[in-house]
């Protein structure tokens, strides 16, 4: 194997594992717009909120210790203790139910019906919003996040590459931890909406409100449900930000890096998301490696949008997304 | 006969009980148009009951007033001689009372098997963990709701297109396997929005007969809407005939179709 082709090799591995944290926000997008038409502008935020909420349990903070301080003209910051990862994990997970719950009740449930544009814009508020609550609460330094993820070099692979090209390729235990825990999370969401009574009522809601509202499904009970449903896949793509990266603001911007995969992939469908992500972490490593160095690099910053923009022109409904037919 | 507060016989044999629904002056407003007009009516139980009238006569917002999509005004409805509180269209669902739509509203994106299962929700009941495992009390409901969705599949004749998805089909089957998803529900009382509405006759007759069938075989009190006077004739046991949002007319077809504002009505007179 030539050397060029080695190192092309290498670059699609991990342009894959970088493509699987895309899908992983993607999906969360992709959640709610399938069931109540919403294009949820505050998913990359959802995913900032729960990994700084997971920080700051894991590490026993106070929350609104500033405002707290402030109105009491006391010192508080910490409660003195750490929680273990995995029941932090499980309070965070309440806390985005919460959110979930607030969400419907003080925001959408008053929109209901409005035009899409409309329940866009309450999004953009709500990120905001959350932006400045996740401010308030957890403050705004960059914060490490350990909740004993494997990371840094796989030494097998390493060794085993270099066994047989004489060059070990450089794979993270992190994001082969993702693509795990990714592939695993796509199976349950499908086996959880294909064979759960939730899950169908999920697919009614989506399907028709009508229908659903006349065999007896509460909209209101599912929109929450989805809503926690993508509360808890923030959460994980949270996590696996968080853990590569860092717990910072510029994690609500991720979201951004979605937007490409969606149109790709197509607003409407899981796997869609998947492959989306998949051709764009692909993509832009590769484009990197091959035409980068022509043009003075970074161009992961933008060949992703370029990409999506070639796509909406030739395939405006994403490579899996329901064709669009007009009738006349 | 009629007035046999314990129900009657009809002609062919079938036994009506006693009243399952009761309409007590229902007035229906949106801004200033009224649509329906301080109307009382009753449904017995195991009856066919007819509401008919010509278009815009009300018939449509009377029957998502009983199924809880509208809230009337005025007036008060009782279901098993109880006065129903102001109610949300998924608990009216839930109470037993199953519908159909006008302009069809199923889950085009589902199998019809999926879309008829979506009727037994409510008799499912396991919790997400033993749904999960898929032990114990979520496989035997699974099981049987199955089972119970399977032989309404046989009864309305629909099984060679059960994985069919939804949108594939031509719009008369559209209309039978909406009817199918109502009735898994097992209804107490089914209402049904103008089942026949664009069907050609063979259609009609099939429809017709499922509609007496379900009946017959299911004990099954319908209410349904219609525009066709001559179905509504044969298949019902009494007529409610409304115009411009009032009641003009209540009783058995023959009855109705000697009632002379009813005569009136339907060959267009001018209102005073």
């Amino acid at each position: 194997m030539s050397d060029q082709l080695i190192y092309a090799t290498e670059v699609i591995l991990n342009g894959l594992m970088a493509g699987v944290l895309y899908a992983l926000v993607a999906l969360g997008f992709v959640l709610i717009y399938k069931a109540s038409g919403i294009f949820n502008y505050a998913q990359g935020v959802m995913a900032l909120f729960a990994a700084m909420t997971l920080v700051g349990i894991m590490n026993g903070q106070v929350p609104f210790a500033h405002l707290i301080n402030a109105t009491f003209g006391v010192h508080v910051t910490h409660f003195g203790w750490t929680i273990p990862a995995l029941l932090a994990i499980l309070l965070t997970m309440g806390v985005m139910i919460l959110l979930a719950w607030a969400v419907q009740q003080f925001v959408m449930r008053h929109l209901v019906g409005q035009e899409p544009i409309i329940l866009f814009m309450a999004t953009i508020g709500l990120a905001y919003f959350l932006e400045g609550v996740a401010d308030l609460m957890w403050g705004s330094e960059i914060k490490t996040l350990d909740v004993g993820l494997p990371q840094g070099l796989n030494v097998w692979i390493d060794d085993t590459t270099y066994g047989i090209f004489g060059y070990g390729f450089f794979i993270d235990n992190l994001d082969i931890v993702a693509t795990v825990i990714a592939a695993l999370l796509v199976a349950a969401l499908v086996a959880f909406s294909q064979y759960t009574k939730q899950g169908r009522a999920m697919r009614a809601v989506a399907d028709d409100h009508q229908a659903a509202l006349s065999v007896g499904i509460s909209l209101n009970f599912i929109w929450v449900l989805v809503w926690s449903v993508a509360g808890f896949v923030a959460l994980v793509a949270g996590i696996m930000w968080g853990t590569k990266s860092g717990v910072q603001f510029s994690l609500s911007l991720i979201a951004l890096k979605a937007l490409p995969v969606l149109m790709l992939g197509g607003f409407t469908s899981i796997p869609g998301a998947i492959v989306g992500g998949l051709i764009i972490g692909v993509g832009e490593k590769l484009f990197e490696f091959a035409v980068g160095p022509l043009v003075g690099g970074a161009t992961e910053n933008w060949f992703a949008y370029v990409l999506a923009l070639i796509f909406l022109v030739f395939r405006p409904q994403g490579l899996f997304g329901e064709k669009i037919i007009e009738r006349v | 006969m009629l007035d046999a507060s314990e129900g009657y016989i009809t002609e062919d044999g079938r036994k009506i009980g006693g009243v399952v629904m009761e309409m007590k002056n229902i007035t229906l407003r949106f801004g200033g148009v009224v649509a329906i007009k301080d109307i009382s009516f009753d449904i017995r139980e195991g009856e066919i009951r007819a509401i008919i009238g010509p278009n815009g006569a009300g018939k449509s917002s009377m029957l998502n007033v009983i199924s809880g999509f509208y809230v009337p005004q005025e007036g008060e409805v009782w279901f098993h001689g109880k006065k129903r509180p102001a109610m949300r269209p998924y608990e009216v669902a839930r109470q037993g009372i199953a519908r159909t739509f006008q302009n069809i509203a199923l889950f085009e994106g589902m199998s019809v098997l999926d879309n008829v299962m979506t009727g037994r929700l409510n008799f499912m009941s396991a919790g997400l963990l033993s749904q999960s495992i898929w032990r114990g009390k979520a496989e035997r409901e699974e099981v049987e709701n199955r089972e119970a969705v399977e032989k309404i599949i046989d009864f309305l004749e629909i099984q060679h297109i059960r994985k069919t998805p939804v949108s594939r089909l031509p719009y008369g089957l559209k209309k039978r396997v909406e009817l199918a998803r109502a009735l898994a529900a097992e209804p107490k009382l089914l209402l049904l929005d103008e089942p026949m509405a664009g069907m050609n006759v063979e259609e009609k007759e099939d429809m017709s007969r499922f509609i007496l069938d379900v009946n017959d075989e299911f004990g099954t009190t319908i209410a349904l809407i219609e525009h066709d006077m001559g179905v509504v004739m044969d298949l019902s046991d009494r007529v409610v005939v409304m115009d411009y949002g009032k009641k003009i007319g209540d009783g058995t077809p023959e009855e109705v179709r000697n009632n002379q504002e009813v005569i009136d009505a339907y060959l267009g007179v001018a209102h005073d």
